[in-house]
């Protein structure tokens, strides 16, 4: 027997089997709670800053709540009134509608760009150098603020811009790109598309890294040519990430703002059609500040965004681990029925 | 598992929509408190560094701040109502406020002024200590937009507004066979002569005026009625007045197609313009229309820099006014006494109000009637204009306006008005779904209103 002075344990030796007594004190350290001390100032923040403006939007979409003069807020419950104002005049489908048109035009040639950057950055017998390098340049238009990429724009395709110098050089009359329709939103749609295909490539690329390249050696000891290796093996095997970088992209899509407001002066370009669903949310807040149909309008935006975002988290789960969970759990029910 | 995914959904949901949720607004206070003094930090909300100058340069030198007293300047720009945003926000928490964060003075536009004017936030002149009898030398009409709705007067300017028609002397010789502002008048008289003297400036290759905007005020100043009425909407007929006639110019090629405060609308400023005429009143001429008629910035203003001194003035079709500043002390104030002495100085020191009209490069045109007749009468001659003295027109023209008909707390939906008919000028929308756009927006910035 030997009594160790530090711990006061008693440690009792015998031939073949030892047993260490501990103090009570030492049985039931628990380092969890550390855990969540760590974590709680983002919940606290996020409480306060997020959940409970989201929780009084929600409110808010019931009631008719607005500032008149910048006097006292009038203030009184209307049930669903606020909805079907919204929903009674076109302008809801009409923004929608734009919002989805300059989505579209940015996000097909930045997912079109994206897939074969990242396909030839990762492809193993092309060896390309310096793709750091590269990686880091069709990055970089991530990097400015949306706000001044805009004012950039803008004063390049303005009536005294640069490129209206170019026109009038040649044709003698200037091209009012902030007048056309099209053009409004082209512009609008590629700087989008300027800004999200570098980060769109580095994410995809990182998908296809993630694939197990002893495929891509068997496939060509088999005779696959490139094109082959990409449909039949990189394609599929990317498909969650390539659903979550889209969806992700409508979500952003979805909230598109700083870029059109900026463009079109808040105005939303010709006849409105270069408004998107949230400057339409931001002319509610303007002026009279209008949180009713503002937060009627969030609600509805909740909803859609909510939606596409069920997607994604049904669409990345592993069909795999699903089957055998859903297999197993079969196993136990029948098991209980006594089969 | 199957609990901490859907935690994970739930909070992936929320973290990604969290964002598109609003802000929640300040319930109002309600308490009213009377203004005190003593303060040391003297908060002034305005939209750019105009009230700043003239503090800095007429005020502060001859009277510093008592020790310890110190001025902050909260500028919020008024481009997309962002400044009256800043101070609805701000304005119902005054009285709660902590000492140092309390707005003391707000400044707000003709516009919109009424707005602030019939809320109890501004502090009557009365409560401040400033007479009727000092400020009895102010021209009436801006004592009517810094009153409220039962006449008591709680805002108080120092300039007034009104407009001329300026134009190039150098294509008004080329054009007219004159530069001489009486001459050229005849060309402008009346709104038909307008538009036949537009013609002969296209026929010649020169634009008439800039943009579909310049003519607003001009038109809109002598509406019939003001655009809100007993809480309709409803477009006055001088409104579409200007709307036809800008359809006309801009078809026509009478204007260069460009829109108020545009880069390509102040070009048409520079030397080399083709654009012969923008309206404005004194504090667009020295405010704005030398730093686009300038070449060279760092020469100043010196006649052939640019287009400086190829300007003239006249009275122009009708008589208007456009914009001017409203200094208001907010509601529980805790520095009256400075307040009380600046709006006593810049707003009714008739000595200091001559020179801010006379110093050069300030050349503003201030409130006081007499000392303006004074400036008319003398020997002053503006560079930018050529060596005319402006002053006698700028009387004439001060002494008609007249805002009896047109005042409403929504006038700044003229600035809606005006970029929503830009669609109709270019040719995208007729004028019936252009009128329509303005209707659906005007309701959007004020749901209180009904449409006709």
């Amino acid at each position: 027997m030997a009594v160790n002075a530090r711990s006061g344990a008693i440690t009792y030796s015998g031939s073949g089997s030892s047993v260490v007594a501990r103090p009570h004190r030492h049985k039931s350290i628990s380092y969890e709670k550390w855990g969540y001390f760590f974590i709680a100032p983002f919940f606290i923040v996020y409480a306060v800053a997020s959940l409970y403006p989201l929780i009084m939007t929600f409110i808010y979409g019931f009631f008719e709540r607005y500032q008149v003069l910048g006097q006292d807020m009038h203030n009184e419950f209307i049930g669903l009134d606020n909805f079907r104002q919204l929903f009674s005049s076109p302008d809801v489908a009409r923004f929608a509608g734009n919002t989805f048109i300059i989505w579209v035009v940015g996000f097909i040639p930045q997912i079109f760009i994206s897939l074969i950057l990242a396909s030839w950055f990762t492809d193993l017998r092309l060896k390309l150098h310096a793709t750091g390098f590269f990686k880091v340049v069709i990055y970089l238009p991530n990097v400015i603020m949306a706000a001044a990429m805009s004012f950039l724009f803008w004063a390049l395709f303005g009536d005294t811009g640069p490129i209206n110098q170019m026109i009038a050089e040649r044709t003698g009359s200037i091209f009012q790109f902030m007048v056309s329709i099209p053009a409004t939103r082209l512009i609008i749609s590629g700087i989008n598309f300027l800004m999200w295909f570098g980060n769109t490539s580095i994410m995809l690329m990182a998908a296809i890294n993630g694939i197990d390249t002893s495929l891509y050696e068997a496939a060509s000891i088999d005779g696959a040519n490139s094109s082959q290796t990409f449909w039949r093996i990189t394609m599929p095997l990317i498909r969650p990430i390539l659903l979550y970088v889209i969806v992700t992209s409508l979500i952003g899509g979805l909230q598109m703002f700083d870029i059109p407001n900026i463009m079109t002066r808040g105005a939303g370009g010709t006849d409105r059609t270069s408004m998107t669903l949230v400057m339409y949310l931001n002319n509610f807040l303007s002026g009279t500040r209008d949180y009713g149909m503002a937060g009627a309008l969030s609600i509805i935006l909740f909803v859609v965004g909510g939606v596409l975002s069920l997607i994604v988290f049904y669409g990345m789960r592993d069909k795999d681990a699903v089957k055998a969970d859903k297999q197993k759990r079969k196993l136990i029910r029948d098991r209980k029925r006594g089969i | 598992m199957r609990l901490r995914k859907s935690i994970a959904l739930i909070a992936a949901v929320a973290l990604s929509i969290g964002v598109m949720s609003g802000c929640t607004p300040k319930e109002d206070s309600g308490a009213a408190s009377a203004p005190t003094a003593g303060g040391k930090v003297l908060n002034i909300y305005c939209w750019n560094d105009e009230f700043r100058s003239r503090v800095e340069k007429y005020y502060l030198p001859e009277h510093p701040l008592p020790d310890g007293v110190t001025i902050s300047w909260i500028v919020t720009p008024n481009a997309d109502m962002a400044y009256q945003t800043k101070l609805d926000q701000t304005l119902p928490g005054n009285v709660t406020a902590a000492a140092n964060d309390k707005i003391d003075i707000f400044l707000v536009e003709a516009d919109y002024a009424a707005k602030y004017i019939n809320t109890k936030y501004a502090v009557p002149l009365s409560e401040i200590g400033i007479t009727d009898a000092e400020i009895a030398d102010q021209y009436a009409y801006t004592k009517q937009i810094g009153s409220d709705e039962k006449g008591v007067i709680k805002g108080i300017s120092w300039q007034a507004a009104p407009n001329l028609f300026l134009y190039r002397r150098s294509i008004a010789n080329l054009v007219l066979g004159t530069d001489d502002p009486l001459e050229v008048q005849k060309s402008v008289a009346d709104w038909t002569t307008f538009e036949n003297t537009a013609g002969t400036m296209s026929a010649s290759g020169y634009q008439m005026v800039s943009g579909y905007d310049d003519t607003f005020r001009a038109f809109s100043n002598s509406a019939e009625k003001a655009i809100v009425e007993n809480g309709i909407i409803e477009v006055p007929k001088a409104w579409l007045d200007w709307v036809d006639q800008t359809k006309l110019f801009s078809d026509n090629g009478y204007n260069n197609r460009t829109r108020l405060w545009d880069t390509a609308w102040g070009a048409g400023m520079a030397k080399d313009s083709t654009v012969f005429g923008y309206f404005g009143p004194a504090w667009f001429i020295n405010f704005t229309l030398v730093d686009y008629s300038m070449a060279n910035a760092e020469e100043g203003i010196v006649a052939g820099n640019g287009s400086i001194g190829d300007w003239a003035v006249t009275d122009g079709p009708a008589p208007s006014y456009w914009g001017g500043t409203w200094i208001c002390a907010a509601e529980a104030t805790d520095n009256i006494d400075e307040i009380r002495s600046i709006m006593r100085v810049l707003c009714t020191d008739k000595a200091i109000m001559k020179q801010i009209a006379t110093d050069p490069g300030v050349e503003d045109y201030t409130n006081t009637m007499s000392g303006m007749r004074e400036v008319a009468d003398s020997d002053y001659s503006s560079i930018t204009l050529g060596g005319q003295n402006p002053f006698p027109l700028y009387t004439a023209v001060a002494d008609r306006i007249d805002i009896s008909k047109t005042i409403s707390p929504y006038n700044q939906l003229a600035e809606t008005f005006q970029t929503v008919m830009a669609d109709y000028f270019s040719g995208a929308v007729d004028r019936d779904t252009a009128l329509e756009n303005f209707y659906t927006a005007a309701r959007e910035k004020y749901p209180e209103l009904k449409r006709p």
